[in-house]
């Protein structure tokens, strides 16, 4: 029966396009639309992700994310030293800096400053210049996007200079940075040289970074650091997650994606129903014809639900290469687009498109299988 | 061989159908005893609206009588299940169709295929057996033609051929001429006359056309919802057609 149930299907090809082109077009909606707010959540949190070499965040128990900068005491740190299992903790800045340009044009900037011992926290990727050049004075390491914000259109270059705080700052590398949030310029340095780059203040330490001793259980460690300490304390995907829920929680940003896939989902049904319940009322005498010649209930909802998760398969795999290829080529032109199309995604997606193929094949099954086989013979 | 002496292949007796209830209630059959005999072309005939289809459709066990019984092969339809009625429709009936209701985006031997197909054969051998038996009716080159690309007579030769298919004793049809021209109804009767004598099938044939009865073993008469004769004596088939300007039903048969 089922070659039948694919003959019908394909030789009806307006319909059989209708319908995968609706489920098709909810796909990619709901993919597309899934994968900008991941994206977007992934940029919130990129300032933590790109922080390498500890796997434990310490801040004050007010921070909400990693933007929430409450400063700490240096005796902070010591107290987190002096938790048992803590291999090291290195104090690590976060702030705000404002650069100043040849051109007398100014620019906020996220400044991180690196423990000056052990520049724990260094860019991962660093593209132009190295790592040790930080240790230079005034020396600092720039992301790519942020140098091509501040000067356009420039081949980016070492040497290059500007001031923060009306203190000079040398470029002495270039490296690639997740996008921030806040798409400012991100500067590295040395923590005592990033306390220079900016007004003084009393307490500056923004967060404690610490690793634990080979074998330790981070979240256990993490735990004992907060009642030693009375610090909060996390590990570093943690903290990302901490960031991420904030954005989805403070900002409208889910509720917004949320629209527009729902939409997508709402669309996409009606369209793929409509179509395919139309296609079951152009057939409904071969069924009731099938019937009369004795195919059983069961076959023909075989039919019914082979047809439908034919077109649904070939919509979501439409739909999703679309979204996908969408993304490809928005991040291959250098769009400042967040995209980013976990697996979740794609399961997600999925079985949004089977829910809308069972809603679409549900009408039909119900007129299919309500057919009295005696319709045959009426005109 | 007298007609007495032979087992009916089908047979009902005191058949009533009520469509609907309450005062909307239509009694589309008021009684109906009939024997249908292998071998033969039993052809109903009547006034529209007098029970014809609905009395074909009760035989064929595509439709449950009111009151009444159907015995058919040596079962009782009317005692059966409706998973056993499909099974035996599935086996042992042949359905040819006024509008012949081909699958439209399949070809003229896969739509021969298909009661092959729901008995659980391969597509492959259901094709071979297909076109075998396309070939017998001179359509093999037809077979991979599709419906549309069909004439009105190939059409009903292909859904013969779908009701032959699976070997059926017994084979309805309901109207099968009155979509075609008279040369090639008859042509059709000829086939139909054929496969009855043959497989010493049933075939049951309802009809307007009075110029197809000349092919009839036996003609049972119908009107509101009654048989009035069942007449087996061929020279008396000629009076049984109206005047050609008759009015087809009494008014209380009228829906
Ligand atoms: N599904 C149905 N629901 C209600 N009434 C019906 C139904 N099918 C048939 N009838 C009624 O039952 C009566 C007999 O109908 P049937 O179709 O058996 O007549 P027929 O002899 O085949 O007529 P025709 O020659 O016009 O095809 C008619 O009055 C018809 O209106
Ligand atoms: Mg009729």
């Amino acid at each position: 029966m089922n070659w039948i149930a694919l003959k019908m299907l394909m030789g009806n090809r307006g319909k059989y396009f209708g319908m995968i082109a609706g489920i098709a077009f909810a796909s990619l909606l709901i993919a597309q639309q899934a994968s900008i707010f991941c994206g977007l959540m992934l940029q919130t949190s990129g300032q933590v992700r790109d922080i390498g070499g500890a796997e434990i965040w310490v801040m004050d128990p007010n921070v909400r994310f990693v933007d929430d900068v409450k400063p700490l005491s240096d005796t902070d740190l010591y107290r987190v030293r002096g938790v048992r299992g803590v291999d090291w903790a290195v104090k690590f800045y976060k702030g705000l800096a404002r650069s100043r340009l040849e051109d007398g044009n100014f620019q906020q900037t996220i400044l991180l400053g690196l423990d000056d011992a052990t520049l724990v926290g260094a860019p991962p990727n660093i593209i132009l210049g190295t790592l040790a050049d930080l240790r230079k004075p005034n020396a600092v390491i720039m992301d790519l996007e942020g140098y091509q914000l501040l000067w356009p259109g420039q081949e980016p270059h070492i040497g290059k200079r500007f001031e923060m705080n009306d203190r000079e700052a040398e470029i002495v590398g270039i490296c690639r940075a997740s996008r921030t949030f806040q798409t400012f310029p991100v500067v590295y340095t040395r923590y005592s040289q990033a306390l220079q780059f900016v007004p003084p203040e009393r307490k500056v330490m923004s967060f404690v970074l610490a690793n634990g001793q080979p074998g330790t259980n981070p979240q256990a460690l993490c735990r004992q650091i907060e009642q030693q300490t009375g610090l909060r304390a996390v590990t570093q995907n943690e903290f990302a997650w901490i960031t991420m829920w904030y954005f989805m929680g403070a900002t409208g940003i889910p509720v917004n994606f949320g629209i527009t896939v729902a939409l997508g989902f709402v669309v996409g049904t009606a369209i793929a129903a409509q179509t395919f319940y139309l296609f079951t009322l152009e057939n409904i005498k071969q069924y009731g014809a099938l019937k009369a010649m004795g195919a059983g209930n069961l076959s023909l909802m075989g039919m019914v639900m082979l047809q439908a998760a034919v077109v649904s398969l070939i919509g979501y795999g439409l739909g999703v290469g679309a979204a996908a290829w969408f993304g490809q080529m928005s991040q291959n032109s250098g769009s400042k687009l967040a995209f980013y199309m976990p697996s979740v995604v794609l399961v997600g997606t999925g079985l949004a498109v089977c829910l809308i193929s069972v809603l679409a094949s549900l009408l039909s099954l119900r007129r299919v299988l309500a057919l009295e086989p005696a319709v045959v013979f009426q005109s | 061989m007298s007609k007495v002496e032979q087992q009916a292949l089908v047979s009902c007796r005191g058949l009533v159908k009520n469509y609907g209830t309450g005062n909307a209630m239509v009694q589309a059959l008021r009684g109906v005893d009939l024997d249908v005999y292998g071998g033969e072309l039993t052809m109903l005939v009547g006034p529209s609206g007098c029970g014809k289809t609905t009395l074909l459709s009760i035989l064929a066990a595509i439709l449950h009588p009111t009151a009444g019984e159907v015995w058919a092969l040596g079962s009782n339809l009317t005692a059966l299940s409706t998973a056993k009625r499909t099974a035996f429709r599935r086996t042992n009936v042949g359905f040819v169709f006024q509008q012949f209701n081909l699958l439209p985006t399949l070809t003229a031997a896969e739509n021969v295929t298909v009661p092959l197909v729901l008995a659980g054969w391969s597509k492959r051998a259901a094709l071979d057996e297909a076109f075998k038996l396309l070939d017998r009716m001179g359509m093999r080159e037809r077979g991979d033609h599709l419906p549309g690309q069909l004439s009105g007579g190939q059409q009903q030769r292909v859904a013969i051929a779908r009701a032959l298919v699976h070997h059926p004793r017994v084979l309805v049809c309901d109207e099968p001429t009155s979509a075609l021209d008279h040369k090639t109804g008859t042509a059709i009767l000829q086939l139909l006359r054929s496969i009855a004598v043959e497989g010493d099938r049933a075939v049951m044939i309802v009809t307007h056309d009075s110029r197809i009865f000349e092919f009839a073993d036996t003609i049972a008469s119908m009107d509101d919802g009654q048989i009035m004769k069942v007449e087996r004596d061929r020279t008396a088939f000629v009076a049984l057609s109206p005047p050609a300007d008759a009015v087809p039903a009494s008014a209380s048969s009228q829906p």
